[in-house]
């Protein structure tokens, strides 16, 4: 009996290696910077650097093999390696990041610089777990390691109203949430008796339910999500915390955070509430069980997410206060893809995931370039800023063309999967709300690319000049977005693959 | 001294369920009408109890196996380290506003 269970533990441990080098990255970049700090300011980076370089490599060993670890309480399958990749490169992008901001730079949080990239890879981790658990208590505790790191990246800058405010809401806001998820969960959890979702599938199939209970559930379950990636009715924290939080943290969020929620809301809705009695005919879709109106809820809440996100978008000023709420609606356009129900729009949301990824990454950057030039995230210094620095602005506006989604460039790919899956499945009306909110999406962000070269640039204003590291970062950003919107059958043919997850069709 | 505990035998689990409910929609109430952030991190805490009041019951009555005691410990866990994150927060809050009340601090554009 001993015996069995270590070798069951030592199985579990050798597919558990990505996790276990995060973690022992995340303890080195606390002692060494406890032991060499003084004289090396930036050890905690490159410690980082490395470790996420090593994880890497560790997750591409991993990458097409489907088991479960721990007794049924983590998977590793092609799907979660998929959002590894895409945490990865996305903490990757913002350490570096991170080197160059001038606001962790110039302010006390030089002097915890440490920490903070221990809290970057803890937020990691916590996404690495979110994108594996099955077990809704290890999902929840996965959601809080990620959560909690956020609250204090938040407000890391201690003296700063503003980062204080953010951090504030965040903890108000995600507390909330979690706890109505929580409560959810623990009604769940009395409906079947089961926490692993598999189990808890089966008990629906076997033993019946009670519809309204599940679906008093399954809305305050679905609270918890929503915060996390920001859907509509939850969304109240995003523009306060992305305006004010630094804006390195602003821009890993708005990546990993919310690809860390995604990856778990499809994982927990198509384990537990898919009836696999069902054959729908279609390849690769999933029926829901019956009396539960899945579809109905979440094309609803993907509808009004890009609306409201949208719309609100064209009235804001302040460049990160927009991009909060252009992510927002994207969140709602990444759920287009959960509503089809079926296998072509789950590898389409992980398309656009990786496009979001460098776009998104992309825009904030330029954002913080201009930001810590003119100390300004106002859309009125964009005035004039083509003449001023026309490189900074070409790659700007390829950033803000791409998240509009029109061709040549990745955006417009990912969201062309989308429609398409869409339209395969027939859910017309929502892809007309989608192809409509593009439109409406497309006056905020050509704003922006106005200013920048129709403004009138204003007189005294001298050139602003970038260093070589600068248009390095800019360039590894940009290139990936022209490339992939034209030659994009590979990463189609990778998320394609990617869809498979454990132990199911 | 004898104290008859007779009465307990018709405790069931409706009756604990029913007090989960209570302390959740209080904790709800907490949570919208109170200005001071305290108070809301007490309200979210009455929320966090009131699910593990749910999964012990449900353990007990419901199921036979003990993972609704082993979710109520991991989440009486994360409880204590989600309210010292929050005061932590809450005290920085403090020295740079000073004020804890949450209508007050809104400085970030609407």
């Amino acid at each position: 009996m001993e015996e069995r269970f270590i070798i069951e533990l030592t199985q579990s441990l050798k597919n558990f290696l990505p996790e276990v080098s995060l973690t022992v990255t995340l303890s080195l970049v606390i002692l060494l910077d406890l032991i060499f700090g003084r004289r090396f300011k930036n050890i905690g980076a490159f410690v980082s650097l490395a470790g996420l370089v090593v994880t890497l490599f560790f997750t591409i060993k991993q990458y097409g093999g489907s088991y479960q670890i721990f007794r049924g309480m983590f998977v590793v399958d092609p799907y979660s390696t998929f959002f590894k990749f895409v945490f990865l490169l996305s903490a990757f992008v913002i350490v570096i990041f991170s080197l160059q901001s001038y606001e962790l730079r110039e302010t006390s949080a030089r002097r915890r610089i440490g920490e903070y990239y221990f809290f970057i890879l803890s937020l990691t981790l916590g996404a690495f777990l979110m994108a594996g658990s099955v077990n809704l208590i290890m999902m929840y505790l996965s959601l809080e390691l990620v959560s909690i790191s956020s609250y204090i990246l938040a407000g890391y800058i201690k003296e700063s109203e503003r980062s204080s405010e953010a951090s504030m809401k965040y903890v108000i806001y995600g507390a909330l949430s979690s706890g109505l998820m929580i409560y959810g969960i623990s009604l769940v959890y009395g409906l079947t008796g089961e926490l692993n979702i598999y189990a808890i599938n089966a008990s629906f199939l076997s033993s019946g339910y009670s519809p309204i209970v599940l679906m008093i559930s399954l809305v305050l379950i679905l609270a918890g999500f929503g915060y996390k990636i920001s859907a509509v009715p939850f969304h109240y924290w995003t523009p306060d915390v992305y305006e004010g939080a630094p804006i390195t943290v602003t821009a890993f969020l708005s990546v990993s955070s919310k690809a860390a929620g995604f990856a778990m809301l499809v994982r927990f809705l198509k384990a537990s509430f898919i009836d696999r009695t069902i054959t729908l005919g279609i390849e690769g879709a999933w029926a829901v069980i019956q009396g539960l109106p899945l579809t109905e809820i979440v094309a609803v809440l993907s509808a009004l997410t890009m609306t409201v996100g949208n719309i609100i978008a064209i009235w804001q000023n302040n460049l990160k206060r927009m991009l909060a709420y252009s992510s927002i609606a994207h969140a709602g356009y990444i759920l287009m893809g959960v509503v089809v129900m079926q296998n072509l729009g789950i590898s389409a949301m992980l398309i656009y995931f990786l496009a979001y990824l460098f776009m998104n990454l992309g825009a904030f950057y330029c954002v913080m370039l201009v930001a810590e030039k003119t100390g300004s995230e106002d859309i009125e210094v964009y005035k004039g800023l083509g003449y001023r620095a026309p490189f900074l602005s070409i790659v700007f506006t390829i950033f803000l063309v791409s998240l509009t989604g029109i061709p040549p460039t990745f955006g417009f790919i990912g969201k062309l999967y989308l429609f398409s899956a869409l339209i395969n499945a027939k859910v017309i009306w929502l892809a007309v709300v989608g192809v409509l909110n593009s439109v409406v999406s497309l006056y905020y962000y050509i704003r922006v690319v106005r200013n920048m070269f129709l403004g009138d640039p204003e007189s005294g204003k001298e050139p602003i000049n970038f260093s070589p590291a600068h248009i390095v970062v800019m360039l590894i950003l940009v290139i990936p977005t022209l490339l992939f919107g034209v030659y994009f059958t590979p990463i189609v043919n990778f998320a394609q693959i990617s869809v498979a997850m454990f132990g199911l069709r | 001294m004898l104290v008859n505990l007779s009465g307990l035998k018709s405790v069931g689990l409706e009756h604990f369920l029913i007090i989960g409910a209570i302390l959740f929609s209080l904790g709800i109430y907490a949570v919208v009408t109170r200005k001071n952030a305290i108070m809301v991190l007490m309200g979210i805490e009455l929320i966090l109890n009131s699910a593990n009041i749910n999964f012990i019951a449900f353990s007990k009555y419901s199921t036979a196996d003990l993972s609704g005691h082993l979710a109520a410990i991991f989440v009486i866990i994360l409880a204590a380290a989600e309210a010292a994150i929050a005061i932590a927060i809450v005290l920085n809050i403090y020295k740079n506003f000073l004020t804890i009340n949450i209508d007050e601090i809104d400085n970030l554009k609407r």
